[in-house]
């Protein structure tokens, strides 16, 4: 009896003090960014590293510089567990402290903070994942996904096969599977896959792989069967390692495998062993320690014991690298719009324009210690794309090393795409077409 | 309208008919992936056939063992050791339910137990990741995983490894439950704890054997799973897959659960090889489903699952 | 000594029969449906109303319907996310084939898509009971699942593959899209789950919750004083899944704004079965009980350490949130297997007594 009054109590309590946290907003001389990360749960293996790379970054200027141009930055971890509801909650609740951007990390997320963007003036920042429509500017002003989206991926990797071949002629008639994750982000490179096909004359065949892929023994023997001559993987979570396993048992020649961004990571190829050398990746930025902001990464930040959560050695890794290149990126947005509108800490509207102008040079990318590690980048109005390439790795049992130099993807080919999915997105969302050339 | 026709009743089976190879490697991949779903569903079988309970924690469980068996590993533990102490581990966590679940819900519906299986479902998630980190692990317990060719048809390693091991354990089980006393007790407890508690058959040693053996059976469908897919969360989800085997088998049934399983591992390779493209592919999850309810249809309680005597 | 019905004499059997027969239920009920209506449009904050108020609206109304379906009439149905699927993919179609119509039709006649796909799957119940049926009503959610994912026709080609909720707006007030205001959702999500718990409750109270009940409790023997098992069954898996396409429809256009499958999954079906069973089965209290539970139990549970001044780093945090929910579950059903409207009732009833002992 006296369980149920304290049953009773607890109830009570729980729905009134639950979602009663007052959050203390951003000093003047600091900025916030909201950090939705996924630590635990199915894709945890993926989340970690992007988490440490992030936080790494931050720490970083914040320690060897100050902050970025004197104002610190401030974040806050939120577990989304890459569920879209959970997503939404911790948007909502990090609202109050007032972030300039944020970056979601799962394309259900972005797709629920895209139309709120606008209205709460927050950059929406989904770098290299995310609606590839939001890639034109004139429609979707608050959404960037530079360096590059899927569409020129798949394209890109086209190229790649076709540089191994011989040339894109070459292609004509060889097999090309595409191996995806039942989900739209999963399909996005089909559409362009399948035009691709038809101007260069290879035979595609698409197989589904259903959510979570746990098991893929038939899609890998239909993959036997078909003996494909390049195999190309748009995969997620434990889709990833299965596939890589289950490609080694039946024999796949492993060179001849490219998983696209989220498909390359060590958490990838760990479980399948030796079986997984010589499984490629793409990407767009360089793996592994050798540059000198790793270096400045040990000495500012794991040498005094501010590490984000990881260990030294988990440094490298593609998703590591790709959580601080995204921590890079945000910062030289923020430090173009301070160009603009001075060294303090700025609204959403003024990083907005930071991240619209940004143009990360040759030369800066030298300054910050990533020369080789990432391309220069310029975003204009119509292109929130920045139209990048990307670079492919292979995995040689320890550690992925570039095996390729910068592959350009068809720009004529995909950006008509990405303008005719805007107009449709973007009407979808009732949102009317900018005109760059009056803004400037 | 007669493409349709013809491709979903004649061009598959001219198809399996052209390359009979290629078909017995389907059915094979079907019969190994059946057999690693039955190893799942045999925990679920144990411990509804004792005590009346659907385990929704089952999957999570074998998470847990393997998650267990990992972490030893990796703390330099040799192989018969590890897996001797993860038994040990999952007996000690028998123990726990029984005393912290099972007791205070005795004779209680079972939709009750069943919530309480959730709700234990999500504490061991927790747990489990709070100890041993999220992150993949790869499991090496020494089984090789190498493809051999015997004729023309791929076999793989690890999937006859995982196979014999599966039907050692049937055997053992069956052996158990229908040669010891123990065993006996074990049926009686399931059909009415009250009857079987009046006789004097001890409930709280009886589940917690039950569950200890739930648990271990879990440990081994988690190194086979875990080995070929390395330790991560996603293994509490097959849990689901093996659902349309126990609906096959029986929820009551150890036999049952193989049967079941070689069914719809056997079932959903051809579906999805032959009849998927039809449709686009990815039909796998939801086939085996629709495979089990039409069983459902002419055998509701399941290929040898007892025949519920009902009440009026 | 309050709430004592000493002194209150019915004159007419609809008096008698009323749903709130104490005169100070009718009182508290309806200051707190009034309160409901106008107290966290004007006070609540964003963050409540979009991630705390609005979702539980929307689970209640979904776990209104599974309650009649499980709770009621006995069928244990996990396909709950598949047909909330069903009334929210019927809802976009709706919607954008014919915009002019008021959304609030749209999402009734999504309920109707939903209701008559919850009757085809619902057949295998004549033949197929308990846990089995559970895993049957399955097979609709991975099927339901798959169809949404593999016909591009129901995201209307979109390359995306999500479904977005258009601006739509109802009296002049933007309901649906981007610039539709939180209160303004929590005000529709509201008026409509306000009018689902009562017809619910005149159902459950007329013949044909009567005949549900007596499917549930014993199905052979109410076959035999003529209740059809066929016909019942077959109803409440309908009006269940009318009650889960219209949750399923406001997931979309109320609370998410755009979604894709994913948001569908097993995982729904689940939460909205532990709604149901925490908050009381056969109770329509019960579920919006369960619903608040669900909803408010994590989110308190993630805050509780910055209230007490401890922070924690986010990956322990999340993991003792699901040790301390699963534990909750389970100290819960041993304390009070019936639910937390059982709780609520025995609550009522000491209150009746109050302050005398007995």
């Amino acid at each position: 009896m006296r369980s149920r009054t304290v049953l009773i109590g607890m109830l009570a309590a729980a729905l009134v003090a639950g979602p009663l946290l007052a959050a203390a907003a951003a000093q003047p001389k600091e900025m916030f960014i909201p950090l939705l990360v996924y630590r635990t749960g199915a894709y945890a293996p993926s989340g970690i590293p992007i988490a440490n790379g992030f936080v790494d970054y931050f720490t970083l200027l914040n320690e060897r510089d100050g902050g970025i141009n004197g104002v610190r930055v401030v974040w806050e971890e939120c577990e989304t567990q890459y569920d879209t509801k959970q997503g939404v909650e911790c948007y909502e609740r990090l609202k109050s402290k007032n972030p300039v951007l944020v970056n979601p990390y799962s394309t259900g997320i972005t797709y629920q903070l895209i139309p709120k963007a606008s209205v709460d003036k927050v950059v929406v920042f989904s770098m290299g994942y995310g609606n590839t429509a939001a890639a034109d500017g004139r429609w979707f002003p608050w959404v960037f996904s530079f360096p590059t989206t899927y569409w020129s991926q798949a394209s890109a990797v086209i190229r790649y096969i076709g540089q191994q071949e011989g040339g894109l002629d070459k292609l004509k008639g060889k097999k090309i599977v595409h191996v995806f994750h039942n989900s739209p982000y999963g399909k996005e490179a089909n559409t362009t896959l399948e035009t691709l096909a038809r101007q260069l004359g290879f035979e595609l065949t698409l197989l589904a792989v259903d959510h979570p892929g746990q098991e893929q023994k038939s899609t890998w023997l239909q993959v036997r069967r078909i003996n494909p001559d390049w195999v190309f993987m748009s995969g997620w979570g434990v889709m990833n390692q299965v596939a890589v396993k289950e490609a080694a048992a039946i024999g796949l020649k492993m060179d001849h495998f490219i998983g696209n961004w989220w498909s390359a990571n060590d958490s990838d190829v760990v479980p399948a062993g030796d079986g997984a050398k010589g499984y490629k990746g793409a990407t767009f930025h360089a793996p592994g320690t050798a540059f000198k902001v790793h270096q400045d990464i040990v000495k500012f930040v794991y040498d005094k014991g501010k590490g984000g959560g990881g260990k030294k050695e988990d440094m490298g890794t593609p998703l590591y690298n790709r959580g601080v290149v995204n921590a890079m990126l945000s910062a030289e947005a923020i430090r173009t719009a301070m160009t603009k509108y001075g060294n303090k800490a700025l609204t959403g509207e003024q990083v907005r324009w930071g991240f619209e102008n940004l143009n990360l040079t040759e030369p800066r990318l030298d300054q910050l210690g990533m020369k080789g590690f990432m391309h220069p980048i310029k975003v204009t109005c119509e292109d929130h794309e920045g139209n990048g390439p990307i670079l492919v790795q292979q995995w040689d049992g320890k550690r992925w090393t570039l095996v390729s130099d910068w592959i350009a993807p068809m720009r004529e080919v995909v950006r008509p795409k990405i303008e005719a999915a805007a107009i449709e997105e973007g009407k979808k969302l009732g949102y009317t077409e900018r005109d760059c050339a009056k803004e400037k | 309208m007669s493409e349709i026709v013809y491709g979903v009743l004649v061009a598959p089976f001219r198809d399996m008919a052209g390359s009979p190879g290629f078909l017995a490697e389907v059915v094979i991949g079907g019969v190994f992936a059946g057999l690693l779903y039955s190893l799942v569903a045999l925990g679920f079988v144990l411990i509804f056939k004792a005590s009346g309970v659907f385990n929704f924690a089952q999957g999570v469980m074998v998470l847990f063992a393997a998650l267990t068996l990992v972490g030893l590993l990796e703390r330099g533990l040799p192989v018969v050791v590890a897996l001797a102490l993860t038994a040990a581990v999952m007996v000690a966590l028998a123990f726990a339910i029984e005393r912290i679940v099972l007791r205070p819900l005795v004779n209680q519906e079972h939709i009750i137990l069943f919530m309480a299986t959730i709700g234990l479902n999500f504490f061991l998630e927790g747990f489990g990741e709070m100890l041993w980190g999220a992150n993949v692990k790869k499991l090496d317990v020494g089984i090789p995983d190498r493809s051999f060719m015997m004729g023309s048809i791929q076999v793989n390693q690890l999937e006859l490894f995982a196979a014999l091991t599966a039907a050692v354990l049937v055997a053992v089980l069956a052996v158990f439950f229908h040669g010891t006393r123990i065993g006996r007790a074990l049926r009686a407890v399931a059909d009415d704890h009250e009857a079987a508690l009046s006789i004097g058959i001890p409930l709280k040693t009886i589940w917690v054997i039950v569950w200890s053996v739930a648990g271990i059976v879990a440990m081994v469908a988690g190194i086979m799973w875990g080995a070929k897919s390395g330790v991560q969360f996603s293994l509490s989800l097959i849990a689901l897959k093996s659902l349309p085997v126990l609906i096959l088998g029986g929820f009551t049934s150890v036999p049952g659960a193989i049967v079941g399983g070689l069914i719809v591992g056997v079932g959903e390779k051809l579906g999805e090889v032959y009849w998927g493209p039809l449709v686009g592919g990815a039909i796998e999850n939801w086939f085996a489903y629709v495979v089990a309810l039409a069983f459902l249809l002419f055998r509701p309680q399941g290929l040898f699952g007892e025949k519920i005597i009902e009440r009026v | 000594m309050i709430y004592r019905e000493a002194g209150q004499f019915k004159t007419t059997y609809a008096s008698d029969q009323a749903v709130f027969p104490i005169a100070q239920d009718r009182v508290v009920v309806g200051l707190a449906v009034v309160a409901a209506f106008v107290a966290p449009p004007l006070l609540a904050d964003e963050y409540w109303l979009q991630a705390v108020l609005i979702p539980l609206l929307v689970y209640a109304l979904a776990a209104l319907g599974l309650n009649l379906l499980t709770g009621y009439a006995g069928q244990l149905s996990l396909g709950t996310g598949g047909f909330m699927a069903v009334g929210a993919y019927a809802a976009f179609k709706l919607t954008t084939a014919f915009p002019q119509l008021n959304i609030i039709l749209v999402f009734l006649l999504s309920g109707v898509v939903a209701a008559a796909v919850g009757l085809v799957f619902g057949v295998p119940s004549l033949r197929i009971k308990g846990f089995y049926l559970a895993v049957a009503t399955l097979a609709a959610q991975f099927f339901l699942i798959w169809l949404f994912n593999k016909v591009p026709w129901f995201v209307n080609y979109a390359a995306s593959g999500t479904i977005t909720a258009p601006p739509r707006s109802v009296f002049g007030v933007m309901v649906a899209g981007p610039t539709a205001t939180s209160q303004a959702r929590y005000v529709t999500a509201l008026a409509l789950v306000a009018v689902g718990a009562i017809v619910a409750k005149n159902l459950v109270r007329g013949r044909v919750g009567r005949s549900w009940m007596a499917i549930r409790d014993r199905d052979i023997a109410a076959e035999i004083i003529g209740v059809r098992p066929l016909r019942t069954k077959l109803l409440a898996f309908g009006i269940s899944s009318f009650y889960c396409g219209v949750a399923g429809a406001e997931l979309v256009f109320l609370y998410l704004g755009s979604a894709e499958t994913l948001a569908f999954d097993i995982s729904l079906s689940f939460l909205v079965l532990f709604m149901v069973i925490i908050g009381g089965l056969g109770s329509i209290l019960g579920s919006f009980l369960g619903a608040a539970f669900i909803v408010l139990v994590p989110i308190f549970l993630t805050n509780a350490p910055h209230l007490v001044g401890l922070v924690l780093p986010v990956a322990l945090q999340k993991e003792m949130e699901l040790m301390v929910f699963g534990g909750l579950i389970i100290f819960f059903l041993i304390v009070e297997p019936n639910g937390l409207a059982r709780l609520w009732q025995i609550t009522k009833e000491k209150l009746r007594l109050w302050p005398f002992p007995h």
